[in-house]
């Protein structure tokens, strides 16, 4: 697909940092007992790639494959098919270390991705330690410094995650993550626990590190105000496929993908008057067990055709992006773009 | 045609705690009309739901509530025994929960958790209560509705079982709905559907519905009216309209400053924050709750106990003493 249209093409010319080629994943799964098991489809032939400097936003609904995408990228579950490649080589063939090195991931509930045993300062330690970082004396200051800029004061380095709150322990998972000085982050839903006036300084602080340390992130968000916020390209992921890719205003602005329309409709904007959207999606997100066939989305579509039930739409390239929907086909009954 | 649902009036929740006693909703006073929707927004710790708990008396044993006024459908709540609670709670009002995993019982059926509220309630066979089921579940858009009723809770998706927790506040056909964070745990598509359909409801049933959130979006999207409440008390309250349109208390400011609007604020953008933490609500208060993280506080602020005033033309009131200052300072533009 041509990205040669793709408005910082300077940008895209780099190497992409991290790049999930033709990947999928399949997960077998006990229905029952006595019943045979029966094959899971969470990530199904994706392509995406997070160009150094990027800030990529994989939004979808529950269930569509986000997480299981995010731990193929983090080298933490083999594909079961495709590539994944690391700064231009294939992670299979990368040592855990060198990836950890890397890439880094923060999770979404500082609660639960913290070790309740460990001091603040051990916890934000401990990928030195697993990295074997020379000189050991100089840690404490180290860590001391990157507590300062996640802004958590100093005097907490002995104080345990009980003794914090959300926000200072997503602080702490941050610090933690960033302390080896990996290339890219991985932000599974990183404010989703988080009050908004937190999230907001959480939100803050991923933006400035970003500037001052040069980072990439990988931002996986079910929350479209906050990816709009934060993003420089938007991927939208269902039933384990991205169905459409594309620079976030022109995202924002004029979505392709119906799916997309649909996603960004529901989104609560506080604006008092508009009241509560109807996005005629019907009741209920689709069992991932029984993907429909042809266009994976059709059943729930406002802008089905016939030929959806059927035909499996392939990737089309749009000027900063890709979709994957047949009213953008070439030739016969070409929609009209909403 | 406005017919009073539900009056609170001085509701206080206290919690004995080691270190004292826990003040965690002070002196909340509010009113809900029939087809009204009421939303109680705050951040965690506020005491929204614990206001909503003191109002169907499901307060944890060891909180002492009290109220000058408590009524329902015009019956007084706040001296009501327990056993004509259990025949008003989910009769003329229900409630309906954050995580419907939790407050569905995984032993019974969908069907006969349903009809439970009806049997419960009203003299009726259960043929009856199950038709009345299909229909409502019908009602709140779930397909195949007589096939559902044999299934468990385990067995439906998330934004289903908020479905059928819908369909069971419903049963009796109550005055007063009270809903807690009802989407919190759903996406985004199944909030919208959730709230649409709450809505939708509402006005059918022209019932009074009280919404509690953390979300400044659904607020903006389904209220009437608004209380924002803060350490226990109420900051704010009015009109959906004039809350949006010129937010009065530093706190409410604050919050709508926090989130990130597609189209409004900038990309890349600061966010504003609101600094500091809710303070402590062991023991008593003096002068403003907010004063702590306030970037306007003066002494006066921390001196005496601030009042709810009148901020404006429409019923809007806030606690803050320096209000008009602010929004002056602030200038027309401040609103968005």
């Amino acid at each position: 697909m041509s990205l040669a249209k793709y408005p910082s093409a300077r940008e895209a010319d780099r190497p992409p940092l991290l790049e999930a080629r033709n990947v999928s994943r399949t997960f077998k799964v006990s229905i029952g007992m006595l019943r045979a098991k029966r094959t899971l489809n969470a990530v199904e032939d994706v392509n995406l790639r997070i160009r150094p400097g990027e800030v990529v936003g994989l939004v979808g609904e529950s269930g569509c494959g986000k997480t299981t995408l995010a731990r193929m990228l983090l080298g933490l579950l083999p594909p079961s098919s495709g590539e994944i490649r690391m700064d231009g080589r294939p992670v299979s063939a990368l040592p855990r270390r060198q990836i950890a090195a890397l890439v880094q991931p923060v999770f979404q509930d500082p609660y639960s991705s913290l070790n309740p045993h460990k001091s603040v300062g051990s916890i934000i330690a401990l990928p030195m330690r697993v990295q074997r970082h020379p000189d050991p004396g100089t840690w404490r200051a180290r860590v001391e410094d990157m507590m300062e800029r996640v802004g958590l004061a100093r005097r907490l380095y002995d104080n345990y995650p009980s003794q914090l709150s959300g926000g200072q322990r997503q602080r702490v998972a941050i610090a933690r993550a960033l302390i080896n000085g990996p290339r890219l982050v991985i932000c599974d839903e990183p404010t989703s626990a988080l009050d908004v006036s937190v999230q907001a300084q959480i939100l803050n602080l991923l933006q400035d590190l970003r500037r001052d340390l040069g980072l990439t992130y990988l931002l996986i968000s079910h929350n479209l105000a906050v990816v709009e916020h934060m993003a420089t390209r938007v991927a939208v992921m269902y039933l384990g496929r991205i169905v459409e890719e594309g620079e976030t205003s022109q995202f924002y602005r004029a979505p392709r993908h119906p799916y997309s329309a649909a996603l960004l409709a529901s989104v609560l904007t506080p604006e008092p008057g508009l009241g509560v959207p109807d996005t005629q999606l019907g009741a209920a997100y689709p069992n991932p067990l029984e993907v429909p066939p042809g266009c994976r989305f059709h059943p729930r579509c406002a802008r089905v055709m016939p030929h959806c039930a059927t035909i499996p739409p392939k990737p089309i390239a749009t000027p900063d992006g890709f979709v994957e929907c047949h009213l953008y086909d070439s030739g016969s009954q070409r929609g009209s773009p909403a | 045609m406005s017919e009073r649902v539900l009056t609170v009036e001085d509701l206080r929740v206290a919690l004995p705690v080691p270190a004292g006693t826990l003040h965690a909703v002070e002196g909340v006073s509010f009113h809900v009309d029939r087809g009204e929707t009421l939303c109680i927004v705050g951040e965690s710790g506020c005491g929204k739901t614990l206001t909503a708990l003191a109002v169907m008396d499901l307060l944890p044993r060891r909180a002492e509530r009290s109220a000058a006024r408590l009524e329902l459908e015009g019956r007084d709540l706040a001296h009501a025994t327990e056993r004509a609670m259990a025949d008003i709670r989910g009769n003329r009002m229900a409630m309906i929960f954050q995580e419907p995993m939790t407050s569905l019982n995984p032993a019974y059926t969908i069907g006969n958790q349903l009809e439970e509220a009806l049997l419960r309630h009203r003299r009726t066979s259960r043929p009856e209560a199950r038709e009345r089921a299909v229909s409502l579940l019908d009602r709140v858009g779930i397909t195949a509705a007589g096939s559902r009723l044999k299934q468990y809770p385990h067995q439906l998706s998330g934004g289903l079982r908020q479905r059928v927790m819908i369909a069971m506040a419903l049963m009796c056909s109550p005055s007063l709905i009270l809903a807690d964070e009802p989407t919190t745990a759903l996406d985004v598509t199944i909030q919208a559907q959730i709230l649409h359909l709450l809505a939708e409801l509402q006005r059918e049933l022209a019932m009074g519905l009280v919404l509690i959130t953390h979300d400044l979006g659904i607020v903006a999207r389904i209220a009437t009216r608004v209380v924002v409440m803060y350490a226990g008390q109420v900051v704010e309250t009015g009109s959906a309209a004039a809350i949006f349109a010129a937010p009065a208390h530093p706190y409410t400011r604050g919050l709508l400053a926090c989130i990130p609007v597609p189209g409004r604020t900038r990309r890349g953008e600061r966010l504003g924050t609101i600094p500091g933490m809710v303070p402590s609500l062991i023991g008593r208060m003096q002068g403003c709750t907010f004063a702590g993280r306030c970037p306007h506080v003066i002494d006066a602020c921390r001196q005496s106990q601030i009042l709810l005033e009148p901020a404006g033309a429409d019923p809007h009131f806030v606690r803050c003493i320096r209000h008009r200052e602010i929004a002056i300072a602030a200038g027309p533009e401040a609103a968005s």
